[in-house]
């Protein structure tokens, strides 16, 4: 056992009977903590670079496959003019959109081990979950911002070249349109989350960026080739079952979206789980 | 007042110990300079006092109190591990006001140390672009950001330039005179010998010495006289019958020892011997260095 590590659930927050200090003397809370990530994040021009290029690729990509859309619904028989999905369709960019944003959550935490700056970085915060948790909080937030302005962006860029072909298109107001557009944005936030927890574990973006290529676009595609105890794990996965809240045409094999959603964040917070235990226990 | 304690402090990475119950305290108001060849440990036992690693054995604390335990590090506490540890791509004032704020300190803070590392100028600069010695001062910015009682400085002249690093050793002078505990790293032994005070030495992770800086000179490396002369081998031979000790210096001269050159002078007018050059040597730190540590150096090249 180690001297210097305390054992997990002591309070992370100063003791409130501490001998009191002087006048002018700062005390640290979370607050602190957070917004000094927040400083971290947006000083940085690759936080930007990497929401622009959210932004551009997602909508390139909304606009690239909308545009000929339309054909599908006017060539199609009248079992695929039922399972027409104006909305859904508008947000099939989330498959490439995930992957961008996932590098953003990754390089909050490998950015810093790669320059050294994890050792400055706990000097400040040796409280090591409170550091991890300002990360979590502050990357998860901005991919919610970032997530929800992209989903609902291709959905009205969706609609709007769907309008120009003359087939059905979705309003907001439809049901289950407004739940798969938000969702879309959640969906992708947790995916940023995922891709902090994989970050923190691998202590490289190298690494976690194949993990996370793995996750969302390996193992889906071949899910296929594992064994059917297996298969009931994929209701939740992403890009699977998880991306069923894409959706606004109920898909018989995911009734309920949101819970396929759930699986995938409770799965999500296991990893986080063991990037924290790891996070508090590993030398830098 | 905050002081350094390193009590029985062992780290084993597997099989390897690279730091072997080591204890030593470092005091405020002096530089104490941590000697060590390459590989003696001196890194890891600085991030165990910092927190970064835990040690296998022993404690390392600030006053009596563990690193990850002080409630506002940076006000207690200043270190600079590696220079080349900020982001490239952020800028200098950036890096150092979001350290700042992680511990509630005030902005103005920031622009204080800028000035006191000269560095002003170059505050809205990123820091990838800066020259090694710009990247020492924004380490040492950083570690004085909340104006902390202890100071740790790993290897804080290496690869400078003569200016940096003439800049740094007054710098470390003028933080002790300001009552702080400063804890510097080095290999290099002629730049703790005009910098600490105080010096501890290990080697392979053990401690070898732990003493003042003069006491360490006096009883390691003092006492040679060089004496240059024409007649260097008839000298030896006289030199040695009275009782010294010779060896062969820079060419055509004789290192000596076990006589005060006074005693030398005498000996020379006595057998009417000319000497060129008479000089007592400074005791050097470097010698005293290898003579402490030549056995336990980690790797060591094969002598010719």
């Amino acid at each position: 056992m180690t001297t210097l590590a305390t054992a997990p659930g002591v309070p992370e927050e100063p003791d409130a009977w501490e001998a009191p200090r002087a006048p002018g003397t700062p005390v640290v809370t979370f607050a602190h903590t957070l917004r000094a990530e927040w400083i971290k994040l947006r000083s940085l021009r690759s936080t930007w670079y990497t929401l622009a290029c959210l932004l551009t690729v997602g909508l390139g990509i909304t606009a690239l496959s909308m545009s000929s859309a339309g054909q599908d619904y006017t060539g199609g028989t009248a079992a695929e003019r039922a399972a027409w999905d104006p909305a859904g369709l508008s947000l099939t960019t989330y498959i490439v959109a995930q992957l961008v944003i996932a590098v953003l959550g990754i390089l909050v935490v490998t950015s810093e081990y790669a320059t050294g700056l994890m050792r400055t970085s706990l000097t400040a915060t040796p409280r090591r979950h409170r550091l991890l948790a300002a990360k979590v909080v502050v990357a998860t937030a901005v991919a919610m911002v970032a997530g929800q302005v992209l989903m609902f962006s291709s959905f009205f860029l969706g609609q709007l070249l769907l309008s120009g072909q003359h087939v059905p298109g979705a309003a907001l107001g439809d049901p289950g349109v407004l739940s798969a557009v938000t969702g879309g944005g959640l969906y992708l936030a947790a995916i940023a989350l995922l891709a902090v927890g994989l970050g923190t574990l691998m202590r490289a973006t190298a690494g976690a960026l194949a993990t996370l290529v793995g996750i969302v676009f390996l193992v889906p595609a071949v899910s296929g080739l594992f064994p059917s105890w297996l298969q009931g794990l994929f209701d939740y996965w992403p890009t699977k079952g998880a991306a069923a809240v894409f959706t606004t045409v109920t898909d018989p094999a995911y009734p309920h979206p949101w819970l396929n959603l759930g699986g995938m964040c409770l799965g999500i917070a296991a990893v986080l789980a063991a990037a924290f235990l790891v996070f508090r226990r590993r030398d830098v | 007042m905050t002081t350094i304690h390193v009590r029985g402090l062992t780290k084993r990475y597997g099989p390897d110990t690279v730091v072997d119950d080591l204890s030593f305290t470092v005091e405020p108001g002096q530089v104490t300079g941590f000697l060590g060849p390459n590989g003696a440990g001196k890194s890891t036992t600085m991030r165990i006092i910092m927190g970064l690693a835990a040690p296998t054995a022993g404690s390392a604390t600030l006053g009596d109190r563990d690193y990850r335990d002080l409630p506002v590090p940076l006000t207690e506490v200043g270190a600079l591990l590696d220079a080349a540890a900020v982001h490239g791509s952020r800028k200098a004032y950036d890096h150092l006001h979001a350290l700042a704020v992680s511990n509630g300190l005030p902005r103005r803070r920031v622009e204080e140390v800028l000035a006191r590392t000269g560095l002003e100028s170059v505050a809205g600069k990123r820091a990838g672009g800066f020259s090694l010695g710009m990247r020492q001062r924004l380490g040492i910015a950083s570690a004085l950001l909340g104006d902390p009682r202890v100071l740790i400085f790993d290897e804080p002249v290496n690869g400078l330039d003569p200016e940096g690093i003439r800049w740094i050793r007054d710098f470390m002078r003028s933080l002790a005179r300001e009552g702080r505990a400063v804890l510097v790293s080095s290999h290099l032994m002629s730049e703790m010998a005009q910098t600490a005070d105080h010096l501890v030495v290990i080697g392979r992770g053990r401690l070898i010495a732990d003493t003042g800086m003069s006491e360490f000179l006096r009883a390691n490396g003092g006492g040679t006289v060089l004496v240059r002369t024409p007649e260097a081998g008839a000298f030896a031979l006289r030199l040695t019958a009275a009782g010294a000790t010779v060896r062969q210096g820079p060419e055509p001269s004789l290192l000596v020892s076990g006589m005060t050159s006074d005693e030398i002078g005498r000996l020379a007018a006595y057998h009417r011997v000319t000497l060129g050059e008479l000089s007592p040597q400074q005791p050097s730190l470097e010698d005293a260095f290898m003579e402490l540590t030549k056995d336990s150096v980690e790797y060591q090249g094969a002598t010719a």
